[in-house]
Formats: C-alpha cells, structure tokens, sequence
C-alpha cells in the first residue's frame, strides 16, 4: 500500500471546459494537491483562476517561484514561464525556451515532477491539439508514478491524449468524470493510509 | 491497455520495490553528481551555479548529455574539465539567454507613468541593468529615456557574466522577424513614435541605432561573484533571480541595496518578490503588479 503526495494536469486547447469539470466535481475535503499546466497566451494574465476559484471548493492560485506545495491546493501555472518542481517540494519558475513551443510547458512540469516525487506522483493528460507532455508523462511511469490519459475520442481535441497513448502504455485510460473519480477513490485510500500511519 | 477503472488497483498495493529502491539510488547519485559538477566548474572556471534552482540545472545539463551523446556525468564532467570549447557550450547552456524587447508592456508602462517623473528630478543618472543578457531589454529601457527626454544624462551599465551576449548586446543586431511582436509590444507599453524608426533593417536583420547605443556601457560583472561597482539610481534585474536559490537571492539583493542610492529604483520580474529576502521592509512599494520598488531613506 502507497500514497500519493501530488497529481499534475496538462492540458491545451480545450482545456477551459475540461478544468470546469474537474473543479466542480471536486469535493472539498480533496487533499492531494494539484499542479496544472494549461497552454494560455503569454499576455494572458489568467483572469480565469479567478473566475473558477469562486465556484471551486478548493483553493485555486497560481503558482509562485519558491512556494511550498501543500495539502488541498490546486496550483496553476504562470502565462508565460515554465513550471518546475525542486527536490524539496517548492516550485521553481524560468523563462527558459519554449519547449514544445509551450511556455509554460507540460513536459517540463511533468519532467521536474517525476524526479521530485518519484513513485508518488499521479500524471494525467487531458485534451489538446499538440503533443507536449508525451515525453513528460513517460518520464512519470519510468519513476514509478501512475499515468492516466483522458480517453481521445471522449477529449474536446483527441491529439495530445493520442499522442501520450502513442508515447507510453497509461495505466489508465478514461473519460474525463471517471478520471475524477479515480482521483477521488485514491485520495480517500490515502486518508485511510495517513490515519494508518499517523502522518496526518 | 485498460480502457476503464476494473484495471486492478495492484499499481496501489504492491509494486516493484526494489527497482524502485534502485532508481531512487540512481537518482541520488545524479543529484551528488551535478553538485560536484558544479563544484569542479566553479574552481576550473570561476562560474558560480551551486545556489541555482536544482530542477533548472539538472534539467539543461540533462538536456547537453542527450544532445551530446554523452553518457553520464562522470563523461560529462571531465568532458567539461578537458575541454574548455565544450565548457564554454555548457555555460551557454546553463545561463538565462531569454529575452525580447518591451516584454511584458504594463511593464514599461509602469515605467513611463511612475518611475520617468522621479528620474526627471536627478541632474544625472545611472541605470544599472543586472543580468541583461543579449540587450533586447536594454534598447527598450534606451528607447523610453529618449522618448521621455532623458537620454543626454543618463548613462546605462548593461552588464552579465557571459561574455558572448554581451558582446551581441553591444552590436545590437537582432533578426527581422520578431520586430512584428516587438512593435506590438512597444505600442502596448505607451509607445507613441514608429517603432521601425529605431532601427534599420535588411531582409533578414535589424541594426539597432547608434544614437540608443552611445548611452550604454557593456561590461562583465557576475552577479554571483563580483560585487558592487557603482552607486545608481535604478536597478533593473527581472527574471534572474527566480533562477537562485533563497540564500542567493539574499546575497544578491544585498548587493542591490548597496548599489541603489537612497530613494533609488528597483525592478524586478513580474514573478519575482522581496519576500524571501532580508529587504522586505527596505523598500516602498511603486507598483504591486509591476514588481517595482524604492529604497526607503
């Protein structure tokens, strides 16, 4: 028996429907934090975190250099800066190149993450029209973590789940609802084995 | 491959856990490994990257090793110790060569409207631009001042710790198809002239003009290593120092507060904050959202 201690999301075109859902099927006792890379311009200024965190039960912010990740936050990515994870669990930004003409990149936040977390990470890939975060999701499965990939022909743009697909082998392959409810049934599972062990 | 949740949740309960052990033995010993790269180029080279962002690091110098067919970092090091040509790839690699002009136009906006009127009252005045890289930034800050008519007094040290986007810097050449996004960016941040009057062009480059560059000073100083050089009345660092870890963005921000005269300007990134440091309490805050600052008397 395991845990998980965080779950990033990337997501492209789309990808503004897909969060919806996520964030109101979300209950507010959801504790593993979240970490999301959403293509957005880099003149956007992420008016939409707002907007979505006022009917969120959850906490919706984006994510600051240096910040530590807690409990039952969803994280969010700056316009127009990479977001990478550091081995003491604190977020890191750049201006680096864009990779995968992204910036900020899902590969580079899956990429960091996987080394940051190892085995305890949750990697999902939901609906966009190029193929960031393919390499980065393969990165999560090789240090053990758990890949899950919204099902292409149920994504509002099936390119980049079909890409991740054509990359690695997923453990799970779903429909958004049923992501989220996976998500739910492992974050219960990991109260259960906080309780256990006294890490709450 | 599983297309639905009956897939057992085996991945939960029981996995490999001595490859896993083996892996995580691995990665420490990469981890070990980039500090003792790091160590051996400081003393080789002078370069100084032990204090930036671990992620940042391990990930350009896992990117150089798959470029350069190099197996690990045993090869790579003592690639990097033998061979200084490849030493010098390897610092391109690691340093922060990103920029564009009028980025991030509220920016300069905010410049223009809040920090100009307080430069107008200074008979003289020094701008200090920390970590400039190639200069994109640099023009644009030349730009404003002769549109706000401070130009004749002003002097700007543009400075870095690498030599080779210095040296592009200072011929100002830049290629002709960014000049579409960087007007866009100069009308966004107030400009009001022809952007396209500032440089001359051919068909693949554009050639910034003299009259811009005869207010700057190019020179070598390492943020990290050197220390300061002259008191100013602005400072401008914006995304560097979210590369540097908490411990170095104090020492650098000390450097800051003994370079800035009193009352004197500090602009950071957009990102970037006072928060972590020592100064939090040092400065007024000029504009939130900018990251703009002034030292308090």
């Amino acid at each position: 028996m395991k845990n998980y201690d965080a779950i990033v999301v990337g997501v492209s075109s789309g990808g503004l429907n897909a969060m919806k859902i996520m964030f109101s099927l979300l209950p507010a006792d959801f504790s593993i934090p979240i970490i999301i890379v959403q293509h957005i311009g880099a003149r956007s200024e992420n008016i939409w975190i707002q907007l979505f965190n006022d009917k969120s039960k959850l906490e919706i912010k984006e994510a600051d250099e240096k910040e530590k990740i807690e409990k039952g936050k969803i994280y969010i990515a700056p316009p127009n800066y990479h977001l990478l994870i550091e081995q003491d669990k604190t977020f890191s930004l750049t201006v680096d190149e864009r990779v995968n003409y992204s910036r900020p990149s899902i590969d580079v936040l899956f990429e960091t993450a996987a080394e940051a977390y190892q085995d305890k990470l949750i990697g999902v890939v939901l609906t966009g029209s190029n193929n960031d975060g393919s390499k980065g999701i393969k990165r999560i499965k090789e240090c053990g973590g758990l890949t899950i990939v919204q099902q292409p022909d149920t994504a509002e743009s099936s390119y980049m789940p079909e890409s991740a697909i054509a990359t690695m082998q997923p453990d799970y392959i779903l429909p958004l609802e049923k992501i989220i409810k996976l998500l739910i049934e492992i974050d219960i599972k990991n109260k259960n084995y906080d309780e256990i062990n006294g890490q709450r | 491959m599983q297309t639905d949740e009956t897939h057992s949740t085996n991945k939960l309960t029981k996995n490999g856990t001595d490859s896993l052990n083996s892996v995580n033995e691995v990665r420490k010993k990469v981890e070990l490994n980039i500090q003792g790269l790091l160590e051996a180029i400081y003393h080789t080279y002078g370069y100084d990257f032990r204090n930036y962002s671990e992620a940042h690091i391990k990930r350009r110098v896992m990117n150089r090793m798959a470029m350069s067919g190099i197996k690990d970092i045993t090869e790579l090091q003592a690639k990097v110790l033998n061979e200084e040509a490849f030493a010098s790839i390897l610092l391109q690699d690691l340093s922060i060569n990103v920029t564009e002009m009028f980025r991030d136009p509220g920016f300069y906006k905010s410049l223009r409207e809040k920090v100009m009127p307080i430069l107008k009252t200074y008979p003289f005045i020094k701008i200090w631009h920390a970590g400039c890289s190639t200069g994109e930034e640099v023009y644009s800050m030349a730009i404003v001042l002769q549109e706000e008519g401070l130009a004749d007094r002003t002097t700007i040290y543009a400075t870095d710790f690498n030599q080779h986007v210095l040296n592009q810097g200072k011929e100002g050449i830049f290629s002709n198809r960014l000049m579409k996004e960087y007007t866009a960016n100069y009308q966004l941040s107030g400009g009001k002239e022809s952007f396209s009057d500032y440089y001359i062009s051919d068909d693949n480059n554009v050639i910034m003009n003299q009259s811009l560059k005869n207010k700057i000073v190019w020179a070598n100083h390492n943020l990290v290593t050197d220390s300061v050089f002259a008191e100013v009345n602005l400072i401008l660092c914006r995304n560097v120092l979210i590369y540097f870890d908490r411990q170095l963005q104090n020492n650098v921000q000390t450097l800051f507060h003994n370079s800035l005269m009193n009352g004197g300007i500090l602009c950071l990134g957009s990102k970037e904050s006072l928060r972590f440091t020592d100064f939090k309490d040092a400065y007024a805050m000029l504009d939130e959202k900018q990251r703009i600052f002034k030292k308090k008397y």
